[in-house]
């Protein structure tokens, strides 16, 4: 398929189609809406399933109900709608379903705003549901990386049989990039779906559960999931280096389209005779935690600077990553406020600066 | 001498061995066996899946013979509807309690029924949340006491039992919904009687069903399964009225 100018919402769409992924549920909520508008046209010609539901507590649901199928489905919303599927993530997690869920980031708590933000790291990398379980998160930086990641999320998600989460900000959503998008996914070999209920012929039946009353199965399943996650640290870590080099004075660690920010400021350090190195994490769930340990170890590096378009959450990452071996500073801006390229430098600057003073006290 | 036996009634192939977790007196196991008699009659077993609740009946997949999801509290319909969207060859049904669809999962009953979602709803109505020990339902009768209604329901405050079947008949939608009670033998061959035409409806790809069936709970009503009948018949069913409210032909029948 040749490039085509798209909007990240309808890429994000399309990609979906493209991965075999015809079975949507969704409910309203900006900065994504045009993700449901663009399918409700597209899924029929493809003779998919598009149905929009009474609230996001019910698309989960249908989500989860969905999933039962074997068939591969998936949501789009944003921050309080994603909060809504959580009941209905944690039960997918719990009984092992594959599905994607992305989530458009706008600023919170609460109602917040419709502009963009990166405010629910936590939540969708910590938790977000009750009980003990993770998500594979995935958060791009383009419309073209948030296209890939699509069909990566619908083969990872399948592979381990879990729920997997694609971030990005209101940004990603609402630019237009150029992108391509192939007519038909490559498909990479996965294991059969023989868990997915099919009408009991000829089998004995099966039950989809997240229900263990004896405590001891219940820690099987828990320990099966700790397990899962285990395999996928090891095998499913994925990030970027921008700039990196021996003569990096300063390490910028940040993810999604604020990345691409700080890569413009990055530039305009360089010009000024700065050497500064970008770290992006692009699977935020496994967190690239031995590469930025390495890159922090360098004696070159002085300092991190951790910036986020939140108050500070996957800072608290990298400080566990590094576990000290140089100091960690963060720069964030919220609310619907991104950063420009302008106070990135700003702040990678003082961070040198403090630094020194920190040495020299 | 085995040939001249004739068997008049055996478990239904729908029906696990699986000895049930009910207490006696309970009439979940009544409605379980009934449910499955008409799978098994409309031959449906091997494409049916059921759809689990959260409820006294949570344990519900272990007691019949085919798939089964299990559902978070209330959100049944809506795990239904995402099933049988994508597989509308199958015979999809939720089992659900009156704490269940009624209270929590209020939105997503009337919603999948207002779209008319193809599956089939079997709704046990026992005024009263039996798993957690007795509370207040939005069904539980006025003046009844609950373990959060000990001076019994308050009017009031707490409103007037919620008529799910009435509230649901009331959309524009085409469905089948009817009440139906199983504490005595011949109400239970007229409660099967509904079941097998709401499954039948669904059969056909035909509309949205539903059927509230009337059950007891003596546990949690504090009284005996014989004095849990009489207490139903007395004070459930002049309230919630037996019969065909609704059809998808727009007549009562
Ligand atoms: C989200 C959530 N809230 C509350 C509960 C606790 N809970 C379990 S069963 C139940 C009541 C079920 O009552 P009903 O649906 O009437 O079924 P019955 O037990 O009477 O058959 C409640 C409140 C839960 N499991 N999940
Ligand atoms: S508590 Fe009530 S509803 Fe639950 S099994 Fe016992 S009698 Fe039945």
């Amino acid at each position: 398929m040749a490039k085509k100018l798209m909007k990240g919402n309808e890429a994000i769409a399309e990609a979906a189609v493209c991965a075999g992924a015809t079975n949507y549920f969704a409910y309203p909520i900006t900065p994504q809406s045009e993700v449901a508008e663009y399918l409700a046209r597209r899924l029929p010609e493809v003779g998919g399933v598009f149905v929009q539901a009474e609230s996001e507590v019910a698309v989960g649901n249908m989500l989860f109900g969905a999933a039962c199928t074997g068939q591969r489905v998936f949501t789009t919303s944003s921050s309080p709608g994603v909060s809504l599927m959580q009941e209905a993530i944690s039960y997918m997690a719990g009984a092992h379903l594959p599905a994607v869920i992305v989530n458009i980031m706008r600023g919170g708590p609460g109602l917040g705003g419709i502009l963009p933000a990166q405010s629910d790291y936590f939540q969708a990398v910590k938790g977000g549901g009750h009980g003990d379980y993770r998500l594979i998160v995935l958060a791009p930086s383009s419309v073209q990386e948030a296209v890939d990641l699509m069909m990566l999320a619908f083969h990872l998600a399948d592979k381990y049989r879990t729920p997997v989460m694609l971030i990005g900000d209101g940004m990603i959503g609402q630019m237009m990039e150029s992108v391509e998008i192939p007519d038909k996914a490559q498909e990479r070999p996965l294991p059969p779906k023989d868990w997915a209920l099919t009408g009991a012929k000829g089998r004995n039946p099966y039950i989809i559960k997240s229900l263990f009353l004896d405590p001891v199965a219940l820690e099987k399943n828990s320990i099966l999931l700790a397990e899962k996650y285990k395999v996928i640290k090891a095998n499913e870590v994925r990030w970027e280096l921008y700039n990196v080099n021996d003569t990096n004075q300063l390490l910028i660690c940040s993810y999604g389209t604020m990345a691409r920010i700080c890569q413009t400021a990055i530039d305009e350090l360089s010009e000024e005779g700065l050497s500064v190195g970008l770290f992006r994490p692009i699977s935020l769930f496994p967190f690239p935690e031995k590469v930025i340990f390495d890159e922090a170890s360098k004696p070159n590096i002085k300092a991190l600077l951790t910036i986020e378009m939140s108050m500070g959450q996957m800072v608290e990452d990298i400080e566990r990553a590094v576990v000290g071996v140089k100091p960690v500073g963060f720069f964030g801006r919220t609310g619907g406020i991104v950063p420009s390229p302008d106070e990135v430098k700003d702040a990678v600057k003082r961070q040198l600066a403090s630094d020194g003073r920190k040495k020299k006290g | 001498m085995a040939n001249d036996l004739l068997t008049i009634l055996s478990r239904p192939e729908a029906l696990s061995s699986t000895i049930t977790h009910y207490c006696p007196g309970c009439t979940h196991g009544i409605i379980h066996r009934l449910v499955a008699e008409v799978i098994d009659e409309l031959g449906v077993r091997e494409r049916t899946v059921g759809v689990a609740p959260v409820g006294c009946s949570v344990l519900a997949y272990n007691y019949f013979n085919f798939d089964f999801m299990e559902s978070p509290h209330g959100r049944a319909p809506a795990l239904a509807t995402g099933f049988k969207r994508l597989r509308p060859d199958m015979i999809v049904f939720t089992y659900q309690g009156d704490g269940d669809l009624a209270s929590i999962g209020m939105g997503e009953i009337i919603h999948a029924a207002n779209r008319g979602e193809k599956f089939t709803v079997i709704f046990v109505n026992n005024a009263i949340y039996g798993m957690t020990g007795g509370q207040m339902a939005p069904t539980t009768m006025p003046h009844q006491k609950t373990t959060t209604s000990p001076m019994g329901r308050n009017v009031e405050t707490a409103g007037y039992p919620i008529r799910v079947a009435e509230l649901i008949s009331s959309l524009a939608t085409p469905a089948y919904i009817a009440r139906a009670a199983v504490h005595t033998p011949m109400h239970a061959i007229g409660a099967k009687q509904k079941i097998k035409k709401a499954f039948s409806y669904q059969v056909q790809g035909t509309c949205f069903s539903l059927v509230e069936i009337l059950s007891t709970c003596p546990t949690n009503w504090g009284i005996a399964p014989e004095a849990s009948t009489r207490w139903l018949e007395e004070n459930m069913m002049p309230y919630y009225p037996l019969g065909t409210l609704k059809t998808p032909e727009g007549k009562e029948k």
